[in-house]
């Protein structure tokens, strides 16, 4: 469904991704675990074509994205929950959730589909007329992610949605995750919570400073014994 | 009373037409970060095309008005297009030179073309004045207050009921995230350059009537006293705009009628210090804070 092929990227003369490859198929959760500045958020952006590539492609469905501008990635049915969750704190619970449907065009679709975000997060429905800047980080990262799914997509790329959050909370999103998954959507999670993201995940890629450095399926990763130390603590 | 409530309703007249200008100041620097130094100086070419469609084209008032609205619309479009769009990812002093760049080369145009002399604005315009005791509000103050609220109602319906409005104020949150809603950012961009130089063309003509003058550099002040309304109101922030030209409006008014008129314009820049020591963000502005 999706693939890097060889992307680079480069912020002024630093490269930060080297030649980066993977995919995704259709139907999975993959997830992109490493530490921070290793360049996970750096691709989630370059896939939607917020930041210009130095060298290599982007496909999606068999047409290569990259290069195009971001508004025409995300009419194809890609959505993202940026990093620090990207809501518009001056702009209503129910306006956020509405510029989740920009591209849509589809009135009596995307009213359902409203209505599905709001039985999914009662809380969204309690303060659809407050600001986003008046929610709790963890409503705030449910007004995030029902934006996304808002749109639909076909593929939801999430940065880091535990990010700040109390453990209990960062359950409840991990649980809504894998229905989301469920429902059809495909998943590529970038974590820095390696525990959590390898306990949803199908297969997962591990990055070090702009390049990825092993890959497998989730079970593989939890028993290799340097991604323990280094990302799961024992 | 009377000469505090006559100078009221002379300020606000003023007053809401600083706030047309001051909103297309507060709209580009809200999306793009930049203050369009050349606003004034569209409003300046907007008033000129007004006059040229009245005088001859022999349009009726709210006709040329509208029309005048449109060209300098797509004008503001071009100049964005032009000047701003290519600098646009490069620091923001660049974009400030380019701004300046326009408005020589709008001056200059204007004084190649109508040449450098005050020219009359003569129209047919109806209405009986409004007389309250001793308070007298002319026919031409009850259209530019009249024009000017119409406007900005407007504008404000389209800013927070429309589809494309909630996109601009996303936008002006974050242009990224804006991208990510597939927000095509270069179109709401041209958008707001477009409202801008509508609602200056609009006020420049209003202006040109109501002082009966029309020249080239009539920009500078009418868009340094609106620029200071949108930093009294907080720069960014549309309702700010219109309140700042206001309150703008009516303490210079108030102002030159209990002080002397020769203050005038002292009181409008002392202001604009005062404000920038205590309150930089203006009265409505937000400050640059995430909660994270």
């Amino acid at each position: 469904m999706l693939e890097l092929k060889n992307v680079m990227v480069n912020y002024g003369v630093i490269p930060a991704l080297k030649s980066i490859s993977f995919k995704v198929e259709e139907g999975e959760i993959v997830t992109l675990i490493g530490a921070n500045g290793a360049g996970k958020s750096t691709i989630l952006k370059a896939i939607c074509g917020l930041i210009k590539l130095k060298g290599g492609a982007i496909t999606y469905q068999g047409d290569t994205i990259s290069g195009m501008g971001a508004h025409l990635i995300i009419r194809r049915g890609i959505s993202q929950v940026p990093e620090g969750r990207g809501i518009f704190a001056n702009l209503t619970v129910e306006e956020n959730l509405g510029l989740g449907a920009y591209v849509r065009k589809d009135k009596a679709e995307i009213n359902r589909n409203l209505k599905v975000v709001y039985d999914r997060f009662p809380r969204l429905f309690e303060r659809r007329k407050q600001v986003g800047g008046t929610l709790s980080g963890g409503e705030q990262q449910m007004l995030a992610i029902g934006r996304a799914l808002m749109a639909a997509p076909k593929l939801l790329l999430l940065d880091e949605p535990s990010m700040g959050l109390a453990p209990l909370v960062v359950k409840e999103i991990f649980k809504i995750i894998k229905e989301i998954n469920q429902t059809g959507t495909t998943i590529l999670l970038v974590e820095q919570n390696a525990r959590m993201a390898l306990s949803v995940a199908n297969r997962g890629y591990v990055m070090e400073t702009g390049q990825i450095i092993s890959h497998g399926t989730a079970r593989e990763l939890r028993d290799n014994e340097d991604v323990k130390k280094a990302y799961l603590g024992h | 009373m009377d000469v505090f409530f006559q100078q009221l309703v002379n300020g606000l007249t003023v007053g809401s037409l600083y706030a047309l200008i001051a909103l297309g100041y507060t709209m580009v620097y809200g999306i793009l970060k930049i203050i369009n130094f050349a606003h004034g100086d569209i409003l300046m070419i907007g008033t000129f095309i007004g006059l040229v469609l009245v005088m001859n084209f022999h349009l009726a008032f709210v006709p040329a008005l509208l029309l005048a609205m449109f060209i300098t619309a797509l004008m503001g479009i071009l100049v964005e297009r032009l000047a701003y769009r290519p600098v646009r990812a490069a620091d923001k002093l660049i974009a400030l030179l380019s701004a300046l760049g326009v408005s020589i080369f709008l001056v200059n145009f204007a004084q190649l073309v109508w040449g450098t002399e005050t020219h009359p604005f003569p129209v047919n315009i109806s209405g009986e004045p409004i007389i309250l005791g001793e308070v007298h509000i002319g026919t031409l103050q009850i259209w530019a207050l009249g024009v000017s609220l119409l406007l900005m109602v407007g504008l404000h319906f389209f800013v927070n009921h429309t589809k494309m409005g909630v996109a601009m104020r996303a936008t002006s949150f974050n242009v990224d995230y804006a991208r990510l809603m597939g927000i095509n950012v270069d179109n709401i961009i041209s958008i707001t350059f477009a409202i801008g130089s509508a609602l200056a063309a609009a006020a420049g003509i209003l202006i040109g009537v109501y002082y009966d003058a029309v020249y080239p550099v009539m920009g500078y002040s009418a868009g340094l006293k609106a620029f200071t309304a949108a930093v009294l109101g907080g720069i960014g922030s549309i309702p700010g705009a219109m309140l700042g030209g206001l309150l703008l409006g009516v303490l210079e008014n108030e102002g030159a009628a209990y002080l002397s008129s020769g203050y005038k314009d002292a009181i409008a820049f002392a202001l604009l210090i005062i404000i920038l020591l205590i309150k930089p963000t203006g009265l409505m502005g937000r400050r640059e804070q995430q909660k994270v």
